[in-house]
């Protein structure tokens, strides 16, 4: 009996452990880069300092030094003197592969807007990997980006991190270790979709007690889960204390695993922090509404997208470390986006604390990052908040990281991290910087001007045979 | 003096204080670009009564009630905004202030007389919003609905006026796959459609309505009137990407002498040379690279300098309303792409005139006075419009964004920021 007990229990932890093994993993693996050192380089770290005349020294995948170091021998040397260097572009909302080129309707697999809550759904079941918008974004000095779903639903789905690496499938692409995301909307896009049905939500009061009711089922979801978790915990405590086996059956009998729930399962990450929350939101009122949801809810919304008001709530959203991700400029297209200011993105990296990113939401905009950057440095500069470039690079590097999780392995400038880095001809805050060469774990994957180090997509190839060229 | 003179002079006082109002201007040491493709130099600027009265290099503060020290920065035209719905949509998604299309009226399957400017509103936040950037002109277009032609606009001066109408009446076409689709499942019925449509045009029809089916009129008598009258003094945009469509369109245009353009144009650097031998402007967007469309494969970013180095005119467009000002945008990163600076620059200034029959939009003695005064180059993401001058006077440069922007700058709301009324 005692040993009929001991194999139960050892099954049931087993069980437990195996309760969600990673679902489809990543298997991106860099190959081996040539060392290279780059010589003279105006550095924009990416966490807020500019390093004038500056070596830079990358290999085995990984900044190895800033400054000064050894290399190995054999180590490429570049000239980057009048060069630039930034850590490679994030953008943290793009829907390249979800909403591919060309934008055919059976291309359109971006929101399952069959439901206002299909939290269950995950982006990288979407990705089309051959969509041509990649290696445009990479030609842009994007190493990074999360696939957002779109915003028709409260809970469009999962998010997913990928590295801008061509592969055949997006597990190829994904940016090891990078936790989930979860894309949710506020406002006008749910309602608009599900009211016209003569469905709920149909209005923002809608909206709100559909989240909240949903937040609800989570929590019990994750309660079931702890106190089966918790009572397999203490069935094992009780067999390694030689407890009798009649308490240890009492464990076992009085907990079967909790269905799993793919909905739910990605709610309750939400809740305990292990997905991160990416919430749609134009409106500075919703914003804070929103907050306090989370609160009540006892979760953090890691950031908030597109919030074209975002600079009326900028104090609020820096005292609750929530990052802003906006456009540049982009404003008037829906009325929640009519209170739109060019300043939005300087206003919001204000506050001690703020952290502002300018994403892209559109497969041109990712393109140039750099460009939209620049036009909010801009608009800082003349409301008179004195933005350099090294403060200005964060908003598309470092901050970026932070909001997808991974700053402690790419994003900025720095010993022992990723070699995720650009090489600029010029300072790239103008219209006419481009990236010379860019780098993703130290595997030099674009260079300009050089047709082997373009990638191209299955679906480009073999085109317009016979056009003039 | 009595208190009506003394009032009278108080005002005329008020007046001369309020730089709006200055009578003459002086813009002193400006790098001019004076909107050909020429280099820029170092010159001074005299306005008065809204013309432009002498550009030299040795004018004289005395000669001006206002004076404004360029002191080296860019001077230029005011830029062309591109093909647009500037004053004809507030806001995109709320419909009932959207005036740019026809759709869902099924009188007939062509309305070419269906007239935008009749809906344009010089008042709309977006004409200020486009004109602080430096922008003093747009072509206002019937936006593609669900028909071949969308109807008809023209060039306007983006200066509040109610009627600031310039150029040619301009009629919108679409051949492309897209619209396409919309009537009767493929382009080619666009061609079908137009030249049922312009034959109608030189035949006896009688002198009642041209009909194709009794419920749907293919164009009525005052359409038929606005086609002529457009083949005769007017513009024809064709709205077609595919090589081969703009082909079909370069065509048509020959076959019935149409003054005409081709907007779109993502495959036009394929066809550059038969566009070059007809000397049929392109107007791109240059940030056009990625086959978003099956009509589309062949977008690259030097289509611009490509058809440039063919000889052809190149305008710009971004396909944007409410953001129309990132068409500087758009025109830098043709440069970047290869195009001379001072072609981007023409084709942002006068060339959209020139080719849609605007008045002559040059810093030239004679002409009206709309220029800009930049902090940097024009074309770049690091600099904007410094002072905006439209009919020779100065632009107070607010919208309603900058008057939220001094609502949340400071960082002090008192009472609440809807006490803050700049």
């Amino acid at each position: 009996m005692r040993n009929l007990i001991c194999v139960l229990v050892t099954l049931l932890i087993s069980v437990a452990a195996r309760a969600q093994p990673e679902a489809f993993p990543s298997t991106y693996a860099a190959p081996a880069g040539q060392p290279v050192l780059f010589k003279n380089a105006t550095i924009l770290t990416g966490d807020g300092h500019r390093l004038d005349q500056t070596d830079l020294y990358i290999a085995e995948g990984q900044i190895q030094w800033v400054g000064e170091g050894v290399i190995a021998p054999g180590a490429t040397k570049v000239d980057a003197s009048g060069q630039w260097i930034t850590p490679g572009l994030i953008d943290v909302h793009s829907h390249l592969g979800v909403y591919p080129s060309p934008g055919v309707a059976a291309h359109s697999d971006g929101n399952e807007a069959t439901a206002p809550v299909t939290a269950e759904v995950w982006a990288e079941h979407s990705v089309w990997p051959q969509d041509p918008g990649f290696s445009r974004a990479l030609a842009g000095g994007v190493t990074a980006m999360q696939i957002l779903p779109g915003s028709a639903n409260l809970f469009g789905g999962r998010g997913v991190t990928l590295k801008n690496v061509p592969s055949i499938s997006y597990q190829g692409m994904k940016f090891p270790g990078a936790p989930h995301g979860l894309k949710m909307a506020c406002g006008e896009n749910p309602k608009r979709v599900y009211g016209g049905r003569t469905q709920a939500p149909s209005t923002r009061m809608g909206n709100v007690a559909a989240y909240r009711s949903a937040w609800i089922r989570a929590q019990r979801y994750q309660a079931d889960w702890d106190r089966y978790n918790q009572a397999v915990k203490d069935a094992a405590e009780a067999v390694a204390d030689d407890s009798s086996g009649a308490s240890v059956a009492s464990a076992l009998l009085t907990n079967t695993p909790p269905r799993r729930n793919l909905e739910l399962d990605t709610l309750a990450g939400a809740l305990r922090g292990d997905i991160l929350v990416h919430m749609h939101c134009y409106r500075a009122d919703e914003m804070l509404t929103i907050l306090d949801m989370a609160k009540e809810f006892g979760y953090r919304v890691g950031t908030f997208h597109h919030g074209v008001e975002a600079y009326k709530i900028a104090d609020e959203l820096a005292a609750n470390d929530v990052c802003g991700a906006l456009w540049a400029d982009w404003w008037g297209f829906k009325i929640e986006a009519y209170d739109g200011i060019q300043e939005n993105i300087a206003l919001v990296d204000r506050p001690a604390g703020g952290c502002a990113i300018v994403h892209s939401d559109s497969d041109e905009g990712i393109q140039r990052l750099n460009q939209e950057a620049a036009k909010a440095m801009l608009r800082g500069n003349r409301a008179g908040l004195n933005i350099p470039p090294e403060r200005a690079i964060r908003w598309i590097t470092y901050n970026a990281a932070k909001s997808l999780g991974v700053h402690q392995q790419t994003g900025s400038i720095e010993s022992g991290k990723m070699a995720d880095v650009v090489l600029w001809n010029q300072n790239p805050f103008s219209v006419y910087a481009k990236p010379l060469q860019v780098y993703i774990d130290g595997v030099l994957r674009y260079e300009q001007n050089n047709p082997s180090l373009s990638p191209q997509s299955d679906f480009e190839l073999g085109q317009l045979i016979g056009a003039a060229q | 003096m009595n208190n009506k003179r003394l009032l009278i002079a108080l005002l005329g006082s008020l007046l001369l204080a309020v730089p709006g109002h200055a009578t003459s201007l002086l813009i002193t040491n400006g790098t001019v670009f004076t909107g050909d493709d020429a280099p820029p130099s170092q010159l001074d600027i005299l306005i008065e009564d809204g013309l432009i009265e002498a550009v030299a290099s040795d004018l004289t503060a005395a000669e001006a009630d206002h004076v404004i020290d360029a002191a080296g920065r860019p001077v230029t035209p005011a830029l062309f905004a591109g093909i647009t719905a500037v004053g004809l949509s507030e806001i995109g998604m709320v419909y009932e202030a959207v005036d740019s299309r026809l759709k869902g009226l099924y009188t007939g399957l062509m309305h070419p007389e269906f007239d935008v400017r009749k809906a344009y509103n010089p008042l709309s936040n977006v004409v200020p919003v486009t004109r602080i950037e430096g922008y003093g002109y747009t072509l206002l277009a019937a936006a593609f609905g669900d028909r071949t032609i969308s109807g008809q606009g023209s060039l306007v001066r983006l200066d509040g006026g109610f009627d600031s109408f310039e150029g040619n009446t301009t009629i919108f076409v679409n051949v492309d796959g897209y619209t396409g689709d919309k009537v009767g499942g493929s382009r080619a019925a666009h061609w079908m459609l137009l030249e049922t449509a312009f034959s109608s045009l030189t035949t006896k029809q009688g002198n009642g309505l041209w009909l194709t089916h009794n419920e749907h009129p293919l164009i009525n008598q005052i359409g038929k009137a606005t086609l002529k009258n457009a083949r005769e003094n007017g513009m024809f945009v064709f709205r077609a990407n595919r090589a081969g469509d703009i082909l079909q369109a370069l065509a048509f245009s020959q076959q019935h002498q149409l003054n005409a353009v081709i907007s779109g144009g993502q495959e036009a650097w394929i066809v550059r040379e038969a566009l070059a031998a007809s000397r049929m402007p392109v107007v791109i967007n240059a940030l056009d690279n990625l086959p978003g469309s099956f009509d589309g494969l062949g977008a690259r970013l030097d289509n611009a300098a490509l058809l440039h180095a063919a000889g052809v005119a190149v305008l710009f467009t971004s396909g944007e309303t409410h953001n129309a000002r990132k068409l500087r945008q758009v025109a830098g990163n043709a440069v970047a792409n290869g195009l001379p600076y001072e072609v981007a620059l023409a084709a942002m200034t006068s060339l959209p005139a020139e080719i849609f029959g605007g008045k002559p939009r040059m810093v030239a003695p004679g002409l009206q006075a709309d220029v800009v005064i930049w902090s940097g180059d024009p074309l770049d993401v690091g600099s904007a419009a410094d002072q905006v001058i439209i009919n020779g006077k100065l632009d107070p440069m607010t919208s309603r964004q900058t008057e939220l922007l001094k609502r949340y700058l400071p960082t002090d709301a008192g009472l609440g920021r809807a006490y803050i009324n700049p």
